[in-house]
C-alpha cells in the first residue's frame, strides 16, 4: 500500500484542507489529518490544489524527431507544467496512423510514467488528405486512441473530412481538425492584416480558418459525428462555433496560450521564435479568444507545444518551421490573461485546462474532482509565485519559447499523478 | 548635416551667442586682409589680362570658399579680370574620417577649363596641422595636373604636423592647442570678424587637442 | 546608422543626407578621368546575392569599387550556400573574416534583418547567438539590405528618390503614382515609406489582387483607375509584373493587364507637362510600359540606373566612412 498526504492545499482556492491518497485513489479529503505511518507528505503550503491538467495538443516528436523533443523530455516538461495526460499529435516519422507507431509511443509514455502519454492517431494515411488511415484497428489498439487528427495539415478534401466523421461517429472517437483552407493559406507565413503587408510576409487570412470549421460543423451535424477544433485563432471562427453549438453540433474548441496572448505585433524582428501556425493575430483576437474561453464557446486550452530545434528556428523567416514550446508556460499565460483579470476563477481553470479535455479525450481518469473515491491526480499552483522564463532552462530538447525573458505569473508547486508525485518544486521526480 | 567640420558650427554659433573671447580680426581687418592677400597673388603670379586663363582659386569648404570669391573678386577689382574660381572639398580625402560620426559631405566645383597646367592658389580660413590642405592636395590630384599649386590662409596658427606652409598668409597667431580660432563670414555667420577664445568645457581625452574651430585645425588629432 | 535594412529606419534628416552625399559624390566624380575616391581603402564589402540581379550587384560594386572599398562578390551557386549552407552560417563567416559591409539580396523577406540579428550581440529567443565581434575590425559588420523577398529595397526606394529630386526640383508636397503589383513589391514597399517620410503624396494604383490586405495602414491612398490619377500626378512609378503572377490568378490576363495598368503612349499624353515616368526595371515593354514611352525624353529610366550608383556610395560613406556608432 503506497500513500500519500498532501497537506495545507486549497481545492479550487478554497479552504485549506489536507488530502490523503492511498494507492492513487482519494482515500480521505479533510483538515487537520496527520499522516499515517509511512505514507509520504507533501506540504502544498497552501497552493490551490486542482486535477492535473489534461492538454489534447502536444508535439512529443518522437519517433523521427528526436533532436528536438522525445517522449521523455516532452513527458518532463508536461509534469513540471502540471499536466497528467498529453495528447501527442501524430505528424512524426513515420506519422502515427498504424496500431504499431501509436502502441509505440503510447508504451514509451507508460515506461516513464512521469505524464499519461495518449497518442493522437493520422486521420489519413501518411497525413496525405486521401485516404482514411485504419481508425477502427488504432481505437482497438493497446493505445486506445480516441481522438484522430492529420494536425499540421487540414483535412481539407470535403469527402474525406465527411467520411472520416461518419466513421468517428461508430467508434466514439473525436476528429481533431487543423482548420486551414490550403487554397487560401499557399505560401502564408504571418497573419494577413497590416503587419504582413508592411513585412512584406504572405498572408494566411482569418477566412481560411472560418470557412473550414463552418463546413466541418456541418458535416459534423449530418454525420452525428464528434468534430474537435484545434487552436482556433480568429474572432469569427468564436461566431461559427457559437452558432454550430446552439444548433446541437457536437463540437468542441480548443484556444492555444500563445492565442490568448501574443500578437502579430512580435514580427517586425522577423525572429521565427513568433512563428506558429494558425499565426499569431490581432490583439482584437487575443480580446475574443479570451472571451469566448470564459464564456465556454472555446472548450479548452490545449498548447500544441511544438519543440524544434535551433537549426529548424534561427534562419530567416520562411525557412523556419511554425510552432512553439507550451507545456511549462501553458498556466502561468493562462492565469496572466484569464485569471488575474477576472475572466475565470480556479474552477474555471480546472474546467479549460482538465476537466473538458478529459471529457473531449474520454479520458474517465483525468479532470475529475478532488473528492474522496476520486483518483489522486493533481496539480498544485502557487497563484502568487512570479518567475522569469528562460528557454534553456526548460525540460524541453529546444528552446522555442515565444516567452524569453517575459516574467509570468504562477508556478506548479508540484503535479501528482494517481498518489505519484511526478514534479516538485521545478524539479521532475521519477 | 550643416555641420561641416568637427565642432565648426557650435564653436561659431557659441562664440557669437556669448562673449566670442579676444578680436584678433574687425571686419574692416578681414577686408583690408584679403585685399592685401589679392594683391600678393596678383603680383607673385604675374596676373593680369594676359595669364587670366591660367590662375585658379580652388576653395576649401565652407570658409574658404568664401575667402576664394572674395580673393577672386578682389583681384578682379585691381586687374580688370576675375581668374577661374572654384571650390574642392577634401573630406573624402582625409585621414581622420574614422575618428567621428560620417560628415556631411561639402560641394566641389570645379570651374570650366580645369585645373590641367593651370596654377592653383587653395584657399582656406585656417591652417594649423596642414592635414586638410594635405587632403585638398590629394583630391586635387584626382582631378587633374596644375602647373603649380599655392595655398593661401586667412589665418595661419601654427601647430604644423606636416611639411606645409602658406605662399599667402592674412595674419600669423601664435597660439596654445587649448585655444580656438572663430572665423566669422559674412556669407554663413552674417558679419566678418576673427576670434581666439579658450576651448569650452575641454574633456579629457575627448576633446580634439588642436580646439573646435574652423579651417584646418579641427585635424590636429 | 549601423544598418540599412528598410527605408523606415530613415528619417526625413538621414534621407536627405543621404541624397545630398549621393549628390555631392555625383558633383565630385563629374567628368574625371580618375573615378576613384580614396575614402574606403581598406575596407571590405561583400555583396552576398541568393537571387540574380546582375543590375544591382554590380550598382554596389561599382559604388564600393569607386570608393576604393574591396568588394566581393558571394553568388548562391558556386558556394557553400549551394551545398546547403544555413545563411546564419554563411553570414558568421563572412564577418569573422572581417567583412565590414555585407550587401545581402535574399529571397525571404526578413533576410537582412536576420543577418543583422546574427551579427550583433546577445543571444536569440530561438537559439544561441554568437558574438561575432568583427574578427578584424572589432566592429559589426554592417548589413545593407538589397531587396529582401517582398519586404523592401531601401537603395531602389534612394535611388528613386534622388531621380524624382533631381527632375522635380523636390519631393514634398510632390504627388507620386505607384502602379502595378504592388502586393509583390520590394520597390514599392520601401518607395511607399520613403516618399511618405520625405513628404510626397503617394498614391497606389492596382486591381485589388496586387495589394496587399492592410494596404489601407499605409501612408498613402489607393486607386483603382490609371487614367483618373494620371493628369494629376508629378510623377509616376511603373513596377514589374513578374511573370509568374501573371498565371496566378492575380488578373484574368496579360492583355487586360496592360489594357487597364499599362503606360501606353495614350495614357503617357494624360500626364501634365514636366512629369517623370520611373521603371525600376527590368521592363517588360509592351505590357507595363510601352517602347516609345520608356524612351521619352520624361522617362528618367536611366537616370535611375545612374543615380544607383551614387546613392549606394552615399550609403556605403554614412554606413563605413566613420566611427562605428
Amino acid at each position: 500500500m503506497s500513500q500519500l498526504l498532501i497537506t495545507n492545499a486549497r481545492p479550487y482556492g478554497e479552504d485549506t484542507v489536507d488530502v490523503l491518497v492511498t494507492d492513487g485513489v482519494v482515500e480521505t479529503v479533510a483538515a487537520g489529518q496527520s499522516a499515517p505511518e509511512g505514507a509520504e507528505v507533501l506540504d502544498a503550503r497552501g497552493a490551490v490544489l486542482l486535477p492535473g491538467f489534461v492538454d489534447l495538443h502536444v508535439h512529443l516528436r518522437e519517433p523521427g524527431g528526436e533532436e528536438s523533443e522525445t517522449i521523455e523530455t516532452g513527458s518532463q516538461a508536461a509534469a513540471l507544467g502540471g499536466f497528467t495526460a498529453v495528447f501527442a499529435m501524430p505528424n512524426t516519422d513515420p506519422v502515427a496512423d498504424s496500431d504499431v507507431v501509436v502502441e509505440h509511443v503510447w508504451r514509451r509514455g507508460a515506461e516513464l510514467g512521469l505524464v499519461d502519454v495518449h497518442p493522437v492517431g493520422a486521420v489519413t494515411v501518411g497525413l496525405g488528405g486521401e485516404r482514411l488511415a485504419e481508425l477502427g484497428t488504432m481505437a482497438d489498439s493497446r493505445a486506445g486512441v480516441r481522438m484522430f487528427s492529420d494536425d499540421g495539415r487540414c483535412v481539407n478534401d470535403p469527402l474525406i473530412m465527411r467520411r472520416a466523421l461518419e466513421y468517428a461517429s461508430a467508434l466514439d472517437v473525436v476528429i481533431a481538425q487543423h482548420a486551414e483552407d490550403h487554397r487560401l493559406t499557399g505560401g502564408a507565413q504571418a497573419h494577413e492584416g497590416a503587419v504582413a503587408a508592411r513585412l512584406g510576409l504572405a498572408g494566411w487570412p482569418a477566412t481560411a480558418e472560418e470557412t473550414v470549421v463552418a463546413r466541418d460543423c456541418a458535416l459534423a451535424r449530418e454525420a452525428r459525428a464528434r468534430l474537435h477544433v484545434c487552436h482556433i485563432s480568429t474572432a469569427r471562427t468564436i461566431d461559427v462555433l457559437r452558432a454550430a453549438k446552439a444548433q446541437g453540433v457536437q463540437v468542441s474548441a480548443e484556444v492555444t496560450p500563445h492565442h490568448l496572448l501574443l500578437t502579430d505585433s512580435r514580427l517586425s524582428g522577423y525572429d521565427p521564435v513568433n512563428k506558429v501556425n494558425p499565426p499569431l493575430r490581432t490583439a482584437e483576437d487575443t480580446r475574443a479568444m479570451r472571451e469566448a474561453l470564459a464564456e465556454g464557446v472555446i472548450d479548452v486550452v490545449a498548447t500544441d507545444h511544438a519543440p524544434h530545434a535551433a537549426q529548424y528556428k534561427d534562419t530567416e523567416w520562411q525557412a523556419a518551421k511554425p510552432g512553439m514550446l507550451g507545456l511549462q508556460t501553458a498556466l502561468s499565460v493562462l492565469i496572466e490573461t484569464m485569471v488575474e483579470p477576472g475572466l475565470l476563477d480556479w474552477h474555471g481553470v480546472a474546467r479549460v485546462l482538465s476537466e473538458r479535455p478529459a471529457e473531449i479525450g474520454r479520458l474517465p481518469d483525468q479532470g475529475r474532482p478532488v473528492a474522496e473515491g476520486e483518483p489522486g491526480t493533481f496539480a498544485l499552483v502557487d497563484p502568487d509565485a512570479v518567475w522569469t522564463v528562460r528557454g534553456a532552462n526548460l525540460a524541453s530538447k529546444a528552446a522555442n519559447t515565444p516567452y524569453e525573458g517575459m516574467r509570468l505569473p504562477g508556478s506548479v508547486v508540484a503535479t501528482v499523478l494517481r498518489g505519484r508525485i511526478t514534479a516538485q518544486d521545478g524539479k521532475v521526480v521519477r | 548635416m550643416a555641420q561641416n567640420r568637427r565642432g565648426d558650427v557650435g564653436a561659431r554659433d557659441s562664440g557669437r551667442e556669448q562673449q566670442p573671447g579676444r578680436e584678433l580680426l574687425s571686419a574692416a581687418d578681414v577686408t583690408r586682409t584679403i585685399a592685401r592677400i589679392a594683391h600678393q597673388i596678383i603680383e607673385k603670379t604675374a596676373f593680369g589680362p594676359d595669364g587670366s586663363d591660367n590662375l585658379v582659386l580652388l576653395g576649401i569648404p565652407t570658409r574658404g570658399v568664401h575667402v576664394a570669391h572674395r580673393l577672386t573678386a578682389a583681384i578682379a577689382d585691381f586687374t580688370g579680370v576675375a581668374p577661374a574660381v572654384g571650390s574642392v572639398d577634401a573630406t573624402l580625402y582625409r585621414d581622420d574620417l574614422r575618428r567621428g560620426p560620417a560628415r556631411a559631405l561639402e560641394s566641389t566645383a570645379m570651374p570650366e577649363g580645369g585645373v590641367d597646367d593651370k596654377l592653383v592658389v587653395l584657399v582656406d580660413d585656417v591652417l594649423m596641422s596642414g592635414r586638410t590642405t594635405r587632403a585638398a592636395l590629394d583630391a586635387l590630384r584626382d582631378e587633374g595636373r596644375p602647373r603649380s599649386v599655392q595655398l593661401a590662409v586667412l589665418i595661419d596658427r601654427g601647430h604644423r604636423e606636416l611639411p606645409i606652409r602658406a605662399d599667402y598668409v592674412g595674419k600669423n597667431v601664435p597660439t596654445s592647442r587649448s585655444e580656438q580660432i572663430l572665423v566669422s563670414l559674412a556669407e554663413t555667420d552674417g558679419s566678418d570678424g576673427v576670434w581666439i577664445a579658450q576651448e569650452e568645457d575641454p574633456e579629457p581625452g575627448g576633446a580634439q587637442p588642436g580646439g573646435s574651430g574652423s579651417g584646418d585645425q579641427g585635424d590636429g588629432a | 546608422m549601423r544598418h540599412l535594412l528598410s527605408a523606415a529606419d530613415l528619417d526625413a534628416g538621414e534621407a536627405t543626407a543621404l541624397l545630398d552625399t549621393s549628390d555631392r559624390l555625383r558633383e565630385a566624380l563629374l567628368g574625371r578621368e580618375v573615378r576613384k575616391l580614396p575614402t574606403l581603402r581598406g575596407r571590405t564589402v561583400v555583396t552576398m546575392f541568393y537571387e540574380n540581379s546582375t543590375r544591382t550587384r554590380v550598382s554596389f560594386e561599382i559604388a564600393g569599387k569607386w570608393m576604393s572599398a574591396d568588394t566581393i562578390n558571394v553568388s548562391a551557386s558556386g558556394s557553400s550556400v549551394s551545398k546547403g549552407e544555413s545563411l546564419r552560417d554563411t553570414a558568421l563567416t563572412l564577418s569573422s573574416m572581417g567583412a565590414d559591409c555585407v550587401v545581402v539580396r535574399h529571397p525571404a523577406s526578413g533576410a537582412a534583418h536576420r543577418l543583422a540579428h546574427w551579427g550583433g550581440t546577445g543571444p536569440s529567443a530561438g537559439g544561441a547567438g554568437i558574438d561575432t565581434g568583427g574578427a578584424t575590425t572589432g566592429t559589426p559588420t554592417a548589413i545593407v539590405n538589397a531587396g529582401d523577398g517582398t519586404h523592401e529595397h531601401p537603395t531602389q526606394a534612394l535611388l528613386d528618390a534622388a531621380t524624382l529630386r533631381d527632375r522635380l526640383g523636390g519631393i514634398a508636397g510632390r504627388r507620386i503614382a505607384i502602379v502595378g503589383d504592388v502586393l509583390h513589391s520590394r520597390v514599392a514597399r520601401s518607395n511607399v515609406l520613403l516618399l511618405a517620410t520625405l513628404g510626397a503624396e503617394v498614391v497606389l494604383v492596382a486591381p485589388p489582387t496586387l495589394l496587399p490586405t492592410g494596404v489601407d495602414t499605409w501612408p498613402c491612398r489607393v486607386s483603382y483607375e490609371l487614367d483618373a490619377e494620371l493628369p494629376a500626378v508629378d510623377a509616376v512609378m511603373m513596377l514589374r509584373v513578374q511573370a509568374e503572377r501573371m498565371h496566378g490568378g492575380f488578373f484574368p490576363s496579360a492583355r487586360e493587364y496592360a489594357v487597364r495598368f499599362g503606360l501606353s503612349e495614350d495614357r503617357a499624353a494624360l500626364l501634365r507637362e514636366g512629369a517623370v515616368v520611373l521603371h525600376p526595371g527590368p521592363m517588360v515593354r509592351g505590357m507595363e510600359i510601352a517602347p516609345a514611352v520608356a524612351d521619352a525624353p520624361n522617362s528618367a529610366v536611366l537616370a535611375q540606373v545612374r543615380n544607383g550608383v551614387h546613392v549606394r556610395m552615399a550609403v556605403l560613406y554614412h554606413l563605413l566612412a566613420g566611427a562605428p556608432e
